[in-house]
């Protein structure tokens, strides 16, 4: 390994850090959105909103994250009427494909972590405030959905990271994010140690930053739950 | 339908023997994964501090960084590493590695580090009780290890390692990059060549979910044998 030529290659491999980062955080943040809805229905008494969640989780839990991206990028695009429609505007852009990917997974599991989150919420909680009056969406956005998040929280945050290494998956339909730039530069120098090992720092780095983040939430969120400091008496 | 088929005009075994291949590096990887696991564990538990620091930095390595450029470093700079290391004994030759024992080797090291963290958990979890007990009780390191330790830790880590083991199967997908022909590899070819990737990545797709579901039903039945010694809440 040559330290010289590995400080070389770190402002090229960070030119594609952007692109990890917006591909992490858009499908992160919409997948989060969806998760919310797929596990409220997935909890509904009705069978005909439960059972496609279901389904829906069963698929894209059983079958790997690549198997899909190409799915999406290259199978949706063998129909004439699908290149003809407006949707070809969204799919034939491999970044969009990626997105809509990756937004799909993790919507399919956080899914099921919110709906465990959701199932943590003990029905004394719920019973105690319909019994002040609180009731529909009311009762879900002050009692129900803060604790559920609360619950869930952790892994949650292990989802992101599972997520922030899945966007090197968009490499391979020809993104140039960290992952597709380290294998560009391997592929001009011959040098795959040197490319790799960078790559792989920077995103141990935003690792740890996204698991500190969430860590912090964490801590803001439990504030209840911990020690009250002692007052001092003169 | 004809793509689909059987013999000479049809992808059909090819997909099937394509299947084996993913299953086939599936195993391997997790059964030499169980070794780095077990292992992992135990040093993750030991009294030398030296020794937990080092495999501090191997679970947080091989859990933060892409799958993806764990194979791609270990495909384009495997046999570099190993010419290195047998440099240091004097071998002087070329050496390389095959796709196949690459694939195993970075989804096991992937996969172990998992696992580390699964054993340990459940290591962790047998209540210190029991020890003291079986201690008192007279038994020696080794007959502790084999009557409390192992049957309990299989119990409490086998709902981990069952999630392990889906990752690993769906993280053979990733080795295609390295041109090893398992599912999605030969999809990708059969797409190719027929100019209907919608049909061939279903059928990935759907040999993948039969895949996940079996097993997964099969450690579903493993959890219940398991734990047929404990009182269900």
């Amino acid at each position: 390994m040559d330290p010289v030529f590995m400080v070389k290659i770190i402002p090229r491999i960070l030119s594609g850090a952007w692109l990890t980062v917006l591909l992490a955080t858009l499908s992160l943040s919409t997948g989060f959105l969806l998760a919310i809805f797929a596990a409220l229905m997935r909890r509904s008494r009705f069978i005909l909103l439960s059972a496609p969640i279901r389904a829906y989780v069963f698929v894209i839990r059983g079958t790997p994250l690549l198997v899909q991206l190409f799915f999406i990028y290259y199978g949706l695009g063998q129909f004439e009427i699908i290149r003809q429609s407006f949707l070809w505007l969204v799919l034939k852009s491999p970044f969009w494909c990626a997105i809509i990917a990756l937004t799909i997974n993790t919507t399919a599991y956080g899914s099921e972590i919110i709906r465990g989150g959701l199932e943590s919420v003990t029905w004394g909680e719920v019973e105690a405030a319909r019994a002040i009056g609180m009731s529909g969406f009311l009762l879900f956005k002050r009692i129900v959905f803060p604790i559920a998040i609360r619950q869930a929280l952790p892994a949650y945050g292990n989802e992101v990271t599972l997520m922030i290494k899945a966007t090197s998956l968009a490499s391979t339909i020809t993104i140039m994010e960290m992952t597709g730039i380290a294998n560009a530069i391997m592929a001009e120098n011959y040098r795959p140690m040197e490319a790799f090992v960078v790559a792989g720092a920077f995103y141990l780095a935003f690792n740890f930053l996204m698991t500190r983040i969430t860590q912090w939430i964490e801590w803001q969120l439990s504030g209840h739950l911990r020690p009250t400091k002692p007052i001092a008496i003169s | 339908m004809d793509l689909l088929a059987f013999g000479k005009t049809g992808w059909g075994d090819e997909m099937a023997l394509a299947t084996l291949a993913t299953l086939a590096v599936a195993v391997c990887s997790f059964s030499l994964a169980l070794i780095i696991g077990t292992l992992g564990a135990a040093a993750k538990l030991s009294r030398l501090r030296f020794i937990r620091i080092l495999l501090d930095c191997y679970t947080t390595v091989a859990r933060g960084v892409p799958e993806l450029l764990i194979i791609y470093l270990l495909f384009f700079g495997g046999s570099g590493i190993l010419m290195f290391v047998a440099g240091m004994f004097g071998y002087k030759g070329y050496i390389e590695v095959n796709a196949f024992t690459i694939g195993v080797v970075a989804i096991a090291l992937i996969n172990g580090a998992y696992q580390t963290e699964v054993f340990r958990g459940a290591v962790l979890s047998v209540p210190p009780g029991q020890i003291e007990a079986a201690l008192a009780a007279g038994m020696s390191d080794r007959l502790l290890f084999f009557r409390i330790l192992v049957p309990q830790v299989l119990r409490l880590a086998l709902p981990g390692l069952g999630n392990c083991w889906l990752s690993a199967l769906k993280e053979t997908a990733l080795i295609s990059v390295t041109g090893l022909v398992e599912i999605m590899r030969q999809a990708q070819v059969a797409a190719g060549s027929s100019q209907m990737p919608f049909l061939f990545y279903i059928v990935a797709a759907c040999l993948f979910l039969f895949l996940t579901s079996f097993s997964g039903y099969g450690f579903r039945r493993a959890e219940r044998w398991a734990s047929r010694g404990t009182r269900s809440v």
